[in-house]
């Protein structure tokens, strides 16, 4: 068993709550045998009884095995009973159970140190110039999610001593953005109360804070009446393989009160390359079938490629086309791929699009609702030094600026969210997203790289992030979430200003700025092409 | 923190003015080196406007193979000027074989070809001879334009100065740039030194470019061969220019526009708003981030100072009618252009570029927020 549930007999008095709440049922009242001493008469006379107590057990069948949650420890009044990892379990020898290969949700259980997490900000201004002061000076925390023209397209002409317009009607459309987006989360995977907590934490720092955060949907559509709000502007409509959601959208694009922030089209997915969305039947209740325009209680499984394109050329630009024509090329369209050897491939086909406003690339680290252990755990290549070989390979064809690149996976992994995205940021991303960084800080997801938790496709999440019962989602206050999400986002700003200030950089994002970064790994330090400092 | 100190004359004078003036600034550099460069010349130069002159430094075998390399190009020597060399004792400077400072005729085939056409040749010479003499240090070639000379050499202005023998026998010049280096975190290399030319336009700098990684990388992949070389992280700022001025085409203005853009709801107090938003989105990756005060010079002859925010201590523009300064400090303002009506100097601050046309008339000042241009009439 990978956790082993200890159950303090003296201190529990069987209210049962912790086997009433227990996820994957891996506890169970029980009876047992105790052997027990007892002394009744007048004067001390001990003698030892057998008796049969009821008591809390844990479930040996595999299938029903303790996940860690601690849930349990979280209910019980008496602290009765709590999970301990079991470093010496065999669990993964056993999990194919019925033949049917180990599926879950959550994240490559790699507790390791990531790359990101060995990277260091070594260049601060000193002596020949003095530091910025993070809180006092003016700081520009933004990025362009979009194509930008080289000058020479500039649809500029001289008149007199001035620039103007010319007159060219088509310009690319760019987004002003904060650097680190919510990567798509679909309603569907994500429960109402958490879909409503981000949605709301984002509509707040967008309205009141000033903070232009946008977040992707992921597969899956968005409910009809938020797709008609004003508030669509700061989502990023995703479409992806199994086109859920696309029929409520198409239907509501002439009632839109304005575009949304971006189409993101998903190719690939870095926790599960090669895999296409999955929804699990027990999740696809009433309100989530009519929002993807599907029957209730089947499972929802999206081809792993777009089945209606067949060659590079066809994948990407005739999608990246279309999906800009329905918008009437107001919107940026963008295609997100995992981590991959070929990215450079994808990347140099994009390069020549000019309808191609930027690329996602999404490592092995990134998180998933649903997919197969394998997948999860051995496909997928790292974020780090896939970004930085595209961003060197932009600024080898001098588009370094017209190509924005976002990274994703494994960003905030060990906490670290601000440090991790300005890292990815001065090895070349224009931003970087957010996933289940988010999901641990707003909403208390308790999964981790040891498989703690990771039952995200059951349906049965024990916070209620990743469930359509209500019963399970009750346990999740929209407003906290979204107070959680202002937050994490307030705080990372500061953070990166508090990053960027020492480096003297303030009036642009340090992009590429690669020589601010150092790290102790020679490997690592040649293949990124970063100095090496120990 | 280098010392910069451009002057601008309607007469011609000796380039041993901007020396003095920087010794007045002595406290900011550590004398690891002194840069000039003289544009519009006169004396000996004065009749050979129109030749290109090629200013390098180089060995004994250097000088042969340059001059080599010269005539099989079809370079024909017009004129040489050579430094009096006066290397006293005590002097810390190290002394090269050969400092050459030489006008040249074109070949015949470019000859009659328009003046397109021989700055690309010009610019690939300059180019081939650096490339040249950088593997065994016996070439340094710095500029190869009519019109203009550059010296560079590394140790104390003054001494450098003297050591040219500029105090005895100058090259007259009516625009001279100066930079007294404050060596920091590169290597002192002949290359690194301030100012730096490109096609007509150079610039000098003083501060450390933050940002100089991504600015040098964009500017290598314009496709312009001049661009490479960034022994400095200053020297993006002369390259910038040239891409603003010679490939966009852009008025000069829009320098300040490029490496220090507004913030977009300033930009809306500006006529052309929308051609600034996306100026400062094509062009992000040559965003400054200071803090920087850069000199720089157009084709033209046009004199500038521009500065970011964060320069907390700005340069000074000022002077007479027929002599401005632009320097980083005042004193060596001062210094160079006694007598002058301290009410006129101008200290540009974050949104202003301060302008100075050939005969130094008056001092320009462009605004930035809201695009005005007031006039300094000198007396
Ligand atoms: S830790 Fe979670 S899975 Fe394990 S017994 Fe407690 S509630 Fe059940
Ligand atoms: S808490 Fe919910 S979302 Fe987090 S790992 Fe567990 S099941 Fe998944």
């Amino acid at each position: 068993m990978p956790y082993v549930v200890r159950w303090d007999d003296d201190r529990c008095t069987r209210c049962g709550r912790c086997t009433s709440v227990c996820p994957v049922g891996a506890i169970e009242p029980g009876v047992f045998e105790k052997r027990l001493v007892e002394s009744t008469g007048p004067v001390p006379m001990p003698t030892t009884v057998r008796r049969v107590v009821a008591g809390v057990k844990q479930v040996t069948d595999i299938r029903h095995r303790c996940v860690g949650c601690a849930t349990c420890r979280l209910v019980c009044p008496n602290d009765a009973i709590r999970p301990e990892y079991n470093p010496h379990n065999k669990f993964r020898w056993h999990a194919n159970q019925g033949g049917d290969p180990y599926k879950r949700g959550g994240r490559r259980n790699d507790p390791g140190v990531s790359t990101l997490d060995l990277l260091k900000f070594t260049r601060i201004s000193m002596l020949t110039d003095p530091a910025l002061d993070a809180g006092r000076h003016e700081f520009r925390v933004r990025t362009y999610l979009g194509r930008n023209l080289p000058p020479e397209e500039l649809p500029l002409k001289i008149e007199g001593d001035s620039l103007v317009a010319d007159g060219t009607p088509f310009i690319p459309p760019v987004r002003e953005i904060f650097p680190i987006r919510i990567g798509g989360m679909s309603v569907g995977a994500l429960s109402p109360h958490m879909w409503e907590g981000l949605c709301m934490g984002v509509a707040y720092l967008n309205e009141v804070e000033k903070l232009p955060v946008v977040m992707c949907t992921g597969e899956g559509g968005m409910p009809p009446r938020l797709l008609k709000s004003p508030f669509l502007k700061y989502f990023i409509l995703q479409i992806a393989s199994g086109y859920f959601g696309w029929d409520e959208i198409i239907h509501a694009v002439p009632e839109m009160q304005c575009d949304p922030a971006a189409i993101e089209i998903k190719y690939g997915q870095g926790a599960k390359p090669g895999d296409g969305g999955l929804l699990m039947a027990a999740k696809v209740l009433k309100h989530i079938a009519r929002i993807r325009g599907v029957p209730e209680y089947v499972d929802l499984a999206s081809p792993p490629t777009h089945q209606t394109k067949y060659s590079i050329e066809e994948a990407v630009a005739k999608m990246i086309t279309s999906m800009s024509m329905l918008f009437d090329f107001r919107v940026p369209v963008y295609p997100k791929i995992s981590g991959t050897k070929t990215a450079l491939a994808v990347l140099n086909n994009l390069a020549r699009n000019p309808f191609a406003a930027a690329l996602t690339i999404d490592g092995e680290d990134g998180g998933t609702g649903a997919a197969y252990n394998v997948s999860l755990d051995k496909m997928g290549h790292p974020i780090a030094s896939n970004l930085r070989e595209c961003y060197l390979n932009l600024v080898k064809i001098g588009k370094q600026n017209e190509l924005p690149l976002f990274a994703a996976g494994g960003v905030g992994k060990s906490g670290n969210l601000a440090a991790n995205a300005a890292a990815l940021i001065m090895l070349g991303a224009s931003g970087a997203d957010c996933g289940k960084y988010i999901m641990q800080a707003a909403a208390g997801c308790l999964g981790d790289e040891n498989n703690r938790c990771n039952i995200c496709n059951t349906g049965k999440c024990p916070r209620g992030i990743t469930t359509q019962d209500p019963k399970l989602y009750r346990r999740l206050d929209p407003d906290k979430v979204a107070e959680r999400v202002v937050d994490v986002f307030l705080a990372a700003d500061k953070e990166l200003k508090k990053l960027f200030a020492p480096m003297g950089r303030s009036t642009e994002l340090p992009i590429g700025m690669s020589d601010g970064l150092s790290v102790s790994d020679r490997a690592v330090a040649d293949r990124l092409q970063i100095s090496y400092a120990c | 923190m280098c010392r910069l100190c451009a002057l601008v004359s309607a007469d011609y004078f000796s380039p041993m003015e901007n020396i003095l003036a920087l010794e007045t600034m002595k406290e900011g550099h550590d004398g690891s080196g002194l840069g000039l460069i003289l544009r519009d010349l006169g004396g000996e130069f004065e009749d050979l406007k129109d030749f290109p002159i090629l200013s390098a430094i180089a060995t004994d075998k250097g000088f042969y193979d340059l001059d080599e390399f010269m005539v099989s190009k079809g370079f024909r020597t017009k004129h040489m000027w050579e430094p009096q060399i006066n290397l006293r004792p005590g002097m810390s400077i190290q002394r090269r074989d050969r400092y050459i400072v030489k006008a040249f005729e074109y070949p015949d085939a470019v000859k009659d070809q328009p003046w397109e056409v021989k700055a690309r040749l010009l610019t690939d010479t300059r180019l081939e001879i650096r490339r040249m003499g950088e593997p065994d240090g016996s070439v340094f070639a710095f500029s190869f334009w009519p019109d203009v000379v550059t010296l560079k050499e590394v140790g104390d202005p003054l001494e450098v100065g003297e050591f040219f023998g500029l105090d005895t026998k100058p090259i007259p010049a009516r625009i001279v740039f100066a930079q007294g280096r404050q060596n920091t975190n590169y290597a002192i290399n002949l290359y690194a030194c301030h100012p730096f030319f490109i096609q007509g336009q150079c610039t000098m700098t003083n501060g450390e470019n933050t940002a100089f990684v991504p600015i040098k990388e964009y500017l290598s992949g314009r496709g312009e061969p001049a661009y490479m070389g960034y022994n400095s992280d200053s020297e993006v700022f002369a390259h910038i220019l040239h891409f603003v001025r010679a490939r966009l085409g852009y008025p000069l203005k829009y320098y300040k526009d490029v490496i220090t853009p507004l913030a977009d709801p300033e930009m809306e107090r500006r006529a052309e708003a929308g051609a600034l938003r996306l100026l400062k989105r094509s062009l992000r990756m040559l965003t400054i981030d200071g803090p920087n005060c850069v000199i720089g010079c157009d084709q033209d002859g046009t004199v500038f100072m521009v500065q970011d925010a964060k320069k907390l201590r700005p340069g000074v523009v000022g002077g007479v009618r027929g002599k401005v300064g632009l320097m980083s400090e005042v004193c060596g303002l001062t210094a160079a252009v006694p007598g002058r009506n301290t009410d006129h100097d101008v200290f540009p601050m974050k949104y202003d570029m301060a302008m100075v046309r050939p005969g130094a008339k008056e001092i320009e000042v462009c605004n930035q927020l809201d695009g005005s241009t007031t006039t300094i009439n000198l007396a």
